[in-house]
C-alpha cells in the first residue's frame, strides 16, 4: 500500500529554527526510562513523566547542570569542541540523513541537529555569542530547548553516514552522544535504552534473560541444530579452559530471524570442531551504553574482558552486530583494556594470525569465516540458497566505524550464487541506516522508524524490481529486528537474514543427514527450477 | 534578515574606510593602527584556538571509515580512505586539505514520486575548490608587495595566472575563479532553500567581507589603478616595523586594507577557523588501528561494574539448577561463618 505511505512534504523549510517548540506526537518519540532502571544504575533524577507531559520535573538547578556538564565535556573531548566550533554550514550534510530525507523536517539535516547543541554553546561558551546573542547565533537554554533537544538527539541513530560526507570529518554521531549525556544528567532518557542497559547490568544481556533461560535458549537452538543436521551439536556453557569465548548479541538466542543466525554459528563451530565457550555472564555484545553515556558504554562492557580473563580463554570472538562492534572495535580495548591476558588470536584451522586484532584480541565472525573460506575448510553447496535472490546491508557501525567490507560479502558470494548489490550510493561507507539504530527501534517510535528507513528500503526496492532479490542479509542484531517491519511496509516480499544463515544453509557437515529444507524449514528450490529461475 | 544584517555590517565598513581616508588622521589609522592591531589579533587568536584544541585531549579513537578495513591479508584494504598507518592518515589528510576529497562524494538526494533518486552533485566541491585555490593564488602574488626583491616563484605564479593575456592589463585566472566562486557560494546561500535555512549571520558576512576585498582589489588593478609604488612602500615598511605613510593612497586601497584587517581580526572568532580545525579533526586525523594497537585515554577512570563474583552470588541457585558450572561452590558453605 506505497500510496498511503507516510507522506514526505518536501516543500522548502520557512520560517527561523532558532525557535525551539516542538510538537510532540505518538509516534515519533520514544518513551520515558521508568525510574526503577534509574535507580537500579545510579542514575540521576528518577521520576514518572512522559515527554508528552508539559511539566518533565526537571531537577531545581537543571541549567547549571547542563552547563556544568558541557563545560566537563568540552574539556574532555577535542571532537566536542572542535565540532561546536568550526562548522560552515555548507550544507553538504543535509540531504544525507536518513531521517531528514523521510521527514523532511529541516532540523533533521545533520547541521540544524548539531546547531540546536551549538547555538546553546556560542550563548555561554564563546565571547561573541555573550556579546552578540542572536547575531552570532546564539540561544537562551531554556526549558524548551531541552525538550527540543530531547526530540532530536532521539532522532539520531547515530549512523554517521553525514561525517562521511563532511569536509571537516564533523561527526553528528558524536554531537548527539553528547547531547545524550547532558540529557542524562537531568533525567531526561528513554526507557527503551535504559531498560535494556539496567538488564544489562544486571543479568548479563540486554533482554533480562537470567543464566537458567540463557541455558534453555541455548540447549534448544543446539537440539535444533543438532536435528537439522542429523549430528550431536552441543555448546559449552562457562566452560573452563576452553581455547575462545564466543559473545554474541542477546537478540540471537531469543529473536526472529536472528535465530537462524545462531544456528548458523552452532554449526559452524560443530564443523570446524572449534574448542569454544559462551557465557551468561556476558551474555550480551550489544551495548545500550553506547546510547546513554560513554560511562554506561565502559560499565556494560567490562563484563567481556572480565569473563574471559576468568575462563582462561586464548581470546575472543564476536558475532553478527552492528552498534556491538562500535563498541568492540573503537572503544573496548581503550576503556577496560589492556587484554594483556589473552592471546594474539590464531585461527585453529587455518594457522592465520589475526594481526589486526593483535591488541583486542577480539575477532569478527566475519573475518574468521572468510579466513577458513578462502583456505578451503568449509565445503559449501552454494545452491542450497538458490530459492534467495540475496543483496547485502550495510550495517553503518561495522561499515564507517570499521571498515567491515568485502568480508560478508565474500562470504555471501561464497554460500550463494545470486547476489546483486543496492546502487554504489546506498552501500559500504555510504549505507543507509535501517533508521532504528542507538536505541530508537521501539514501536511507539514506529512512524519515525518508517520514515527513517525509507532510503534503506527505496534501495532495497530498486533490486527488487531489477533483481528480484527476496533476501536482505545483514550482520546488525537491531537490523534484524527491524528492518523485517520495514520492508514489510515499504517492500513488501523481501525477507531479512544474518550472513550465518546462508552460511548455515550451504555448509556441507560432516556425517551430516541429507537435507531437504534451508534453516527455516523452507525446501531448498530443486535443482532444475533453479537453474531455469535464474537462467 | 541575517543576510541583511550582513550587508550592512560590511557596507559600515567600506563607509568608514571611505570617511578615514578623507579625515586628516584617519590615513594613518586606517594604514598602520588598524592592519598591525587586526595583525596581532589574528596570530594571537588563531595560536590561541588551535592550543586550545590541541590540549583538549582525544579519549577514543573515533576515525570514521571509508573503505575497507585491513584485515586478512588477502582482502585489498582502502588504504587511504580507511587507513592503518600514520603515513596513510597523512595521505588521508592531504587529501581532504588540499582536494576536499570528503566534499567530492558530495550528492543531491530528491524525491522523484515514490523514489528517492541521489544524483551527481560536484557543484559544491568544484566551486569551493575554486575559491580556495585562487584565494591562496592571490595571496601568493601578493607577496611582491612586501618582499624586495619579488621573489622568483612568485613572478612564476603570476605569470602563469595571466597566462591568456586577455585584456590591459592582463586579467588574472585566480581573479575570475575567486569572483565566479564566490559568487556561486553567496548565490547557493539565498537560492538554495535549506543553506538559507541554516545560514547564519556569520555565513553572509564572511562571504560578503570576502566579496568587498576581492572588489575593491579587482577595482584597484583593472580600473582605479593604485599607485603601485606608494602601495609597496606602505607594505614594505609595515613588514619592516618602520612604519612610513606615503601620501598617495587612494581610498580604495584604503577601504581594502581595511576589509582585509577586518577578516583577519575577525578569523579567529569566526567559522573561519575550520581552516585550523580541519587539521584536528579526529574523525580523520587518526588511523583506524584501534584493535591492532591500544589507544589510551588519559582520563580513564574506574566505573562501578556488576562483577562476576556478584552475579553468581545473585543468580547461584538458577546457575546451580541449570547445571551451569560456579565459581564459588565450596565457598559458599565456608560462607556461615
Amino acid at each position: 500500500m506505497p500510496g498511503t505511505l507516510v507522506q514526505i512534504e518536501s516543500k522548502p523549510p520557512r520560517g527561523d529554527w532558532t525557535d525551539p517548540h516542538v510538537e510532540f506526537r505518538k509516534g515519533s518519540i520514544c518513551y520515558s526510562a521508568a525510574p526503577k532502571n534509574l535507580e537500579y544504575l545510579g542514575l540521576p533524577n528518577p521520576r514518572v513523566w512522559q515527554p508528552l507531559d508539559a511539566d518533565w520535573k526537571l531537577p531545581p538547578d537543571w541549567k547549571r547542570i547542563l552547563l556544568e556538564g558541557m563545560k566537563d565535556r568540552l574539556k574532555k573531548y577535542r571532537s566536542f569542541r572542535l565540532f561546536m566550533e568550526i562548522c560552515v554550514r555548507c550544507g553538504a550534510c543535509a540531504d544525507k540523513c536518513h531521517f531528514y530525507l523521510g521527514s523532511a523536517d529541516p532540523k533533521n539535516m545533520p547541521v540544524m541537529r548539531a546547531e540546536l547543541m551549538r547555538s546553546v554553546y556560542r550563548r555561554y561558551f564563546t565571547l561573541t555569542g555573550r556579546l552578540f546573542g542572536a547575531l552570532a547565533g546564539a540561544r537562551e537554554l531554556t526549558e524548551d530547548v531541552v525538550k527540543e533537544w530531547f526530540y532530536y538527539f532521539y532522532q539520531c541513530t547515530e549512523c554517521r553516514r553525514c561525517s562521511v560526507f563532511c569536509p571537516y570529518g564533523i561527526d553528528t554521531a558524536e554531537i548527539t552522544m553528547m547531547g545524550r549525556e547532558l540529557l542524562n544528567l537531568i533525567g531526561c532518557n528513554t526507557n527503551w535504552i535504559l531498560e535494556p542497559a539496567a538488564n544489562c547490568f544486571r543479568m548479563g544481556n540486554h533482554l533480562g534473560i537470567q543464566p537458567h533461560g540463557f541455558k534453555d535458549s541455548i540447549d534448544f537452538a543446539a537440539e535444533e541444530a543438532s536435528e537439522i543436521t542429523g549430528l550431536k551439536i552441543e555448546v559449552p556453557i562457562q566452560r573452563k579452559g576452553a581455547e575462545v569465548l564466543f559473545v554474541m548479541p542477546s537478540a540471537d538466542y531469543f529473536a526472529s530471524p536472528h535465530y537462524y543466525t545462531l544456528l548458523g554459528y552452532l554449526m559452524l563451530f560443530h564443523e570446524i570442531g572449534l574448542d569454544y565457550t559462551v557465557s551468561a555472564y556476558a551474555s550480551e555484545g550489544g551495548n545500550f551504553g553506547l546510547f546513554s553515556s560513554h560511562e554506561m558504554m565502559k560499565r556494560l562492557n567490562a563484563k567481556i574482558y572480565e569473563e574471559a580473563r576468568r575462563l582462561g580463554v586464548k581470546w575472543i570472538l564476536g558475532g553478527e552486530c552492528g552498534h556491538m562492534w562500535r563498541v568492540l572495535h573503537q572503544y573496548m580495548d581503550t576503556m577496560n583494556g589492556p587484554a594483556d591476558f589473552l592471546e594474539v588470536p590464531v585461527s585453529p584451522m587455518t594457522g592465520t594470525v589475526f594481526e589486526n586484532t593483535r591488541s583486542t584480541k577480539m575477532v569478527h565472525i566475519c573475518e574468521f569465516t572468510a579466513d577458513l573460506i578462502h583456505h578451503g575448510r568449509l565445503r559449501l553447496d552454494p545452491s542450497r540458497n538458490d530459492h534467495w535472490n540475496v543483496t547485502y546491508h550495510d550495517s553503518c557501525n561495522p561499515a564507517r566505524g570499521m571498515g567491515l567490507l568485502e568480508e560478508p560479502r565474500y562470504i555471501l558470494n561464497s554460500v550463494s550464487r545470486h547476489f546483486h548489490e543496492m546502487p554504489e550510493n546506498t552501500i559500504r561507507e555510504q549505507t543507509f541506516c535501517c533508521g532504528s539504530g542507538a536505541g530508537l527501534g521501539t514501536d511507539e517510535n514506529l512512524e519515525m522508524r518508517l520514515r527513517g528507513g525509507f532510503p534503506r528500503a527505496n534501495a532495497v526496492k530498486y533490486v527488487k524490481e531489477k533483481y528480484g532479490v527476496n533476501l536482505l542479509t545483514c550482520i546488525c542484531a537491531i537490523d534484524k529486528a527491524t528492518l523485517p517491519t520495514l520492508l514489510e511496509y515499504w517492500v513488501p516480499g523481501v525477507e531479512v537474514a544474518g550472513v550465518h544463515e546462508l552460511l548455515g544453509n550451504a555448509l556441507v557437515m560432516t556425517g551430516e543427514k541429507e537435507r531437504t529444507a534451508d534453516l527455516r524449514g523452507e525446501p531448498f528450490a530443486p535443482a532444475r527450477e533453479s537453474e531455469a529461475l535464474h537462467a | 534578515m541575517r543576510a541583511f544584517w550582513s550587508l550592512l555590517a560590511v557596507a559600515a565598513l567600506v563607509l568608514v574606510g571611505l570617511a578615514g581616508a578623507a579625515a586628516a588622521g584617519g590615513r594613518v589609522i586606517l594604514a598602520l593602527a588598524v592592519p598591525y592591531a587586526a595583525f596581532a589579533v589574528f596570530l594571537g587568536g588563531f595560536c590561541w584556538r588551535v592550543v586550545r584544541w590541541s590540549r583538549a585531549p582525544v579519549p577514543f579513537r573515533i576515525p570514521v571509515t571509508c573503505g575497507q578495513q585491513k584485515s586478512l591479508p588477502w582482502i585489498r584494504s582502502s588504504r587511504i580512505d580507511n587507513p592503518f598507518t600514520v603515513p596513510a592518515v597523512v595521505v588521508r589528510m592531504a587529501g581532504e586539505v588540499l582536494l576536499f576529497r570528503s566534499l567530492f562524494r558530495n550528492n543531491r538526494a530528491r524525491l522523484a514520486g515514490e523514489r528517492l533518486v541521489l544524483g551527481e552533485n560536484k557543484y559544491l566541491w568544484l566551486g569551493s575548490l575554486a575559491f580556495h585555490w585562487s584565494l591562496l593564488m592571490i595571496l601568493l602574488r601578493h607577496l611582491r608587495l612586501f618582499m624586495e626583491p619579488v621573489p622568483a616563484l612568485v613572478n612564476r605564479l603570476e605569470q602563469l595566472d595571466g597566462f591568456f593575456q586577455l585584456g590591459a592589463p592582463p586579467i588574472y585566472l585566480s581573479d575570475i575563479a575567486l569572483l565566479a566562486s564566490l559568487g556561486y557560494l553567496i548565490v547557493r546561500r539565498f537560492r538554495d532553500p535549506m543553506v538559507r535555512y541554516i545560514s547564519l549571520f556569520t555565513d553572509y558576512f564572511a562571504l560578503l567581507l570576502l566579496l568587498g576585498i576581492a572588489g575593491t582589489g579587482m577595482l584597484m588593478r583593472y580600473y582605479l589603478r593604485a599607485d603601485i609604488v606608494s602601495v609597496k612602500q606602505l607594505a614594505l615598511s609595515i613588514a619592516a616595523f618602520h612604519p612610513v605613510v606615503p601620501s598617495a593612497l587612494s581610498p580604495v586601497f584604503l577601504v581594502h586594507l581595511l576589509l582585509v584587517s577586518t577578516l583577519a581580526a575577525y578569523f579567529p572568532f569566526s567559522k573561519l577557523m575550520h581552516a585550523g580545525g580541519v587539521f584536528l579533526s579526529p574523525t580523520r586525523n587518526l588511523a583506524n588501528n584501534s584493535r591492532s594497537r591500544r589507544h589510551v585515554n588519559p582520563w580513564n577512570y574506574p566505573v562501578k561494574t556488576h562483577p562476576y563474583a556478584e552475579w553468581e552470588e545473585e543468580f547461584r541457585e538458577k546457575l546451580k539448577e541449570a547445571g551451569i558450572p560456579l565459581e564459588a561452590e565450596h565457598a559458599g558453605n565456608a560462607r556461615t561463618d
